[in-house]
């Protein structure tokens, strides 16, 4: 169905590309910020260093409040395979281990190791690898892990997990695509640093003996495409492949159809088709770690949009709150009738709740767009079923039919049109005439797809346990009764031998809880198995065994000799509950 | 601390809203009108005119009442577009109720019972105009000579006189005005070739009637290559897609060249079909309402060919001269169908939406 491996190479070196459907061409808006060269910035007095930066699990914390820290000194640990570990951004004091606003839409406040710097910026002991090439592949592997590398081109996947690999691998891919419009970190990091890049590219290769190295550029960055070009001239299965402007052909699906015309299943990784990608920035940061021996604090971080008056690229230590980069940038209040600050870039961005919100691993833009340059979007209309969004989207989705399930919370229906195969590009909402926030009605319906299956999951298991308990109850039941079945034979044979009396006593009895039992028996067997009544019908089964209890007592009570537990009962028991 | 202000992505949109849409649409027909007013006199603008104003302020009138934000909905300019649409269709100098009752129609029962812009599903001109032609047979099939051969000339006032009162100023009825040069009433090229195959006459004998120009109504042409050229300007800016325009002339290109073949003495030949009648109109502008057409690429080529099919099934065998209207709505009905089976392949999915689970 796909190309094939020889296929792919002979177009790639014609520089024959494939296409993915859909797509847009948004304004670029990158020279606002692309002129110039990263700028380094002072050490901030305060740095808000969250505990979990990407995909997966926090690490455990290894400083308490009041302890000093050195530059790079790692603040969590790794233990658990999905655990990436943070590190301190410059040396100085902790001083307070809280929730802090999150570098998420929702700003939901995170745990946060807070850092008041000393000034002096001094480094920990790095350890660099001497000669990676003679180094293990795990031994590499672990050291990427220790230096907090997580995929830095958005997703925030862990670094090491993805090296990780042992399936067959003919493609690593490296993406210098930066598709969104104004954001030029990586394009800049590309001009300037690619060596550092290329460096991180050969480490790669080492660990994960690629087939062919493909470097991924798009073409509206020709400097770039020139520097990684002349980086990675002497190796002869690396190429530099100059990739048509159209957003989003940084996807990570995106970018492998576009080079190899292969598609990731769905629910499956890029290793399933012999692929694996990174993100330049992560190559910079893996070379740093290895060759350098330093972890991840800090990365480039565009601050662009006519907010600012002097927009550029920054190398801002993780965890420096946008507030301090406001001023950098020369943050223009008149462009603004309320502030708005967009964390990522016009597409795929969202709006931070607080100027305190900390830079992360995945944060490579701010973008302060003036009033009436990125202005929010009027109520939205109808939809008029104009298709425009089917026709931008690059995963050949229906966006119409998803807003109209998702808005009527017709969820399966959504499920069925592939929701969850959307990538949140945003490209139909771009060009919806309706105005309508498609991309935030996906969101909704994917939260509350997952909340319903979390529900479901937990009824599940709610209703298992309550079976099995009605199960055994049962069984306890099955068995008390045969206990009493001998019990009562025994006092009959003794009563027969000592004449009747007692006898018609506590035949009544019997009679009257006999009856009972019955009845509740019987509403028991007749509430439908739902969830709301589930907890019902438990009450019932227990007032069920209750009373076989109370029968119980009052037999011992009157005297009968309680039957011997044997190995006989038990197998009676347990056959009758199979049976049942 | 301030409060800072919060959206979500994607902040961005390239600024072409309904209104904008729409309003590409209405222009783009320009050129066409432009054309018919040139041959056929200013009927044409003073049925678009009035049926304008009813749209506007019909739907104006059902906003309020509905206690919708009206001069919102007003600028989506859908209304307009609709009423345009059905004004291009009817006769230049149809009397004033007959647009005014048709738009009423149109945007009240068609577009507003439905549930408004959006939710309606057949294409509220087209429905508004087979309303007409069932209604109003006469008024509706009234169609005048180009003024090149019209015994009659009208001027500007005539026309409005004439939509008003029925008359010309100078006292001339409709039915006067359609009177040729050659002392015989006019109609449609599609009608006079219609009426003289039922008579026994071949298309050819049909076609060598004065109206006629060769293969082609006299002025027609030129009306349907005005309407061509708005259309393509559609395609060009990306308000509509090829899909339902290319496929709708293929397959009645197709049909026709193939019933042509058959017997050219009984079938018109292709280029007449194409450019007599407002197959051209009906591809660019009608069939492509996106509110009533199908929304899938895949779907859209069906809708557009099977259209293009119906066509050329009622001009040759149905009671009607032309059929756009009545082909439209037939596919309008099939819409759900077709896109719920030309769903796309999801990326990374194997065959159609994996539905099957
Ligand atoms: S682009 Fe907007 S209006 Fe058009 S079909 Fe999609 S959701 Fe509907
Ligand atoms: S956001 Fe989702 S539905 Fe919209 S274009 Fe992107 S992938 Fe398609």
């Amino acid at each position: 169905m796909f190309a094939n491996y020889d296929k792919i190479i002979e177009r790639i070196s014609l520089n024959q590309l494939w296409d993915f459907p859909g797509g847009v061409h948004p304004p670029q808006q990158k020279t606002l910020s692309n002129q110039a060269s990263i700028e380094h910035l002072q050490v901030e007095k305060t740095y808000y260093v969250p505990v979990k930066q990407h995909i997966g699990l926090e690490g455990k914390l290894l400083v308490s409040e009041g302890d000093k820290v050195l530059k790079g000194q790692t603040l969590t640990t790794s233990e658990a395979p999905f655990s990436v570990p943070v590190h301190a951004p410059t040396s100085g004091t902790v001083t307070k281990i809280a929730n802090h606003v999150s570098a998420h839409p929702s700003g939901i406040p995170e745990l946060t190791v807070i850092i008041d710097a000393d000034g002096q910026d001094t480094w920990i002991e790095l350890d660099p690898v001497p000669d990676y090439a003679k180094a293990s592949k795990s031994e590499l592997i672990e050291r990427i892990c220790d230096a907090g590398i997580s995929g830095m081109g958005g997703a925030g996947f862990p670094t090491h997990i993805k090296t990780n690999n042992s399936k067959p691998l003919e493609f690593l891919i490296i993406n210098g695509i930066e598709c969104e419009p104004y954001i030029s970190s990586d394009d800049r990091l590309m001009r300037e640093h690619a060596w550092q890049i290329r460096q991180g590219i050969d480490i790669l290769v080492h660990i994960l003996q690629p087939k062919q190295v493909i470097v991924a550029v798009e073409d509206n960055k020709p400097e770039a495409l020139e520097t990684m070009s002349i980086a990675c001239q002497q190796k002869i299965n690396y190429q530099v492949v100059s990739v048509p402007t159209k957003y989003p052909a940084g996807g990570e699906k995106q970018l492998i159809q576009v080079l190899t015309s292969r598609e990731v299943p769905a629910n499956g990784l890029p290793i399933d088709v012999a692929c694996i990608m990174y993100n330049v920035a992560t190559c910079y940061a893996i070379a740093d770690a290895i060759v350098e021996g330093k972890p991840l604090i800090e990365r480039v971080v565009t601050l662009t949009g006519q907010g600012f008056k002097s927009p550029k690229n920054v190398w801002a230590r993780l965890g420096t709150p946008i507030q301090s980069l406001l001023i950098y940038g020369d943050y223009d209040e008149s462009q603004q009738s309320s502030p708005r600050f967009i964390m990522g870039g016009p597409m795929m961005g969202f709006t931070m709740t607080s100027v305190l919100t900390p830079i992360v691993k995945i944060s490579n833009c701010i973008l302060v767009p003036a009033d009436d340059e990125l202005p929010n979007p009027e109520d939205e209309r109808a939809c008029i079923r104009c298709s425009a969004c089917s026709d931008v989207c690059p995963a050949s989705l229906l966006p119409q039919q998803l807003f109209w399930y998702s808005k009527a919370k017709e969820l399966e229906k959504a499920e069925e049109y592939n929701l969850f195969d959307c990538i949140e590009c945003g490209a139909c909402a771009y060009v919806c005439p309706s105005e309508i926030p498609l991309v935030h009605y996906y969101r909704q319906a994917k939260a509350d797809i997952r909340n319903q299956k979390e529900e479901k999951e937990k009824s599940d298991k709610a209703k298992i346990r309550f079976e099995a308990r009605k199960a055994r109850l049962l069984k306890e039941k099955e068995h008390r009764e045969e206990k009493h079945r001998l019990a009562a034979e025994a006092r009959k044979a003794s009563l027969s031998t000592d004449g009747g009396g007692a006898k018609d006593k506590i035949a009544a009895a019997l009679a009257r809880a006999k009856a009972k039992k019955e009845a509740f028996a019987k509403q028991a067997s007749n509430a439908p198995h739902m969830t709301d009544s589930a907890e019902s019908e438990k009450t019932k089964a227990v007032s069920v065994s209750e009373i076989s209890t109370e029968v119980a007592v009052s037999q011992t009570a009157q005297g009968a000799s309680p039957a011997k537990d044997g190995p006989e009962d038990d197998t009676a028991a347990n056959k009758e509950t199979t049976e049942l | 601390m301030t409060m800072l202000s919060l959206s979500s992505s994607p902040h961005h949109h390239n600024r072409r809203d309904i209104g904008q849409v729409m309003r590409l649409v209405c222009y783009a027909t320009i050129p066409g009108i432009l054309a018919n007013v040139w041959f056929f006199g200013f009927g044409i603008l003073i049925q678009v005119v009035l049926a304008v104003i009813t749209a506007l302020v019909t739907e104006g009138v059902i906003m309020e009442l509905r206690k919708k934000k009206t001069e919102r909905v007003l600028k989506d300019y859908s209304a307009v577009l609709a009423a345009l649409l059905l004004a291009i269709s009817i006769p230049p100098l149809a009397p004033w109720w007959v647009i005014v009752i048709g738009t009423f129609f149109s945007i009240a029962v068609v577009k507003q019972l439905y549930g408004g812009l959006g939710y309606n599903m057949f294409n509220p001109a087209m429905a508004g105009y087979v309303m007409l032609l069932i209604s109003f047979p006469m008024q509706m099939t009234s169609w005048l000579p180009p003024l090149s051969i019209a015994e009659q000339s009208h001027s500007l006032w005539d026309a409005i006189h004439t939509i008003f009162t029925g008359f010309t100023s100078t006292g001339f009825s409709v039915e006067q005005l359609k009177v040729g040069v050659d002392g015989t009433t006019m109609a449609t090229p599609l009608d006079e070739v219609k009426t003289a195959l039922l008579q026994g006459y071949t298309v050819t004998e049909a076609k060598s009637h004065i109206m006629f120009d060769g293969n082609y109504g006299k002025g027609w042409l030129w009306v349907a290559m005005a309407y061509l050229l708005g259309g393509l300007f559609l395609i060009k800016t990306k308000v509509i897609n090829w899909h339902i325009p290319g496929s709708m002339l293929a397959s009645a290109a197709l049909l026709s060249l193939f019933l042509f073949l058959l017997d050219g003495d009984q079938y018109a030949s292709p280029l007449f079909h194409l450019f007599n009648g407002s197959l051209i109109v009906g591809a660019f502008f009608i069939a492509t309402d996106p509110v009533s057409a199908s929304t899938t690429s895949k779907g859209r080529i069906i809708f557009g060919a099977a259209i293009g099919l119906w066509v050329i099934i009622i001009r040759n065998w149905g009671g009607y001269p032309d059929a756009i209207a009545f082909a439209v709505l037939i596919m309008n009905m099939a819409v759900p169908l077709i896109d719920y089976y030309t769903q796309p392949r999801t990326y990374g999915h194997k065959t159609k939406a994996s539905k099957d689970s």
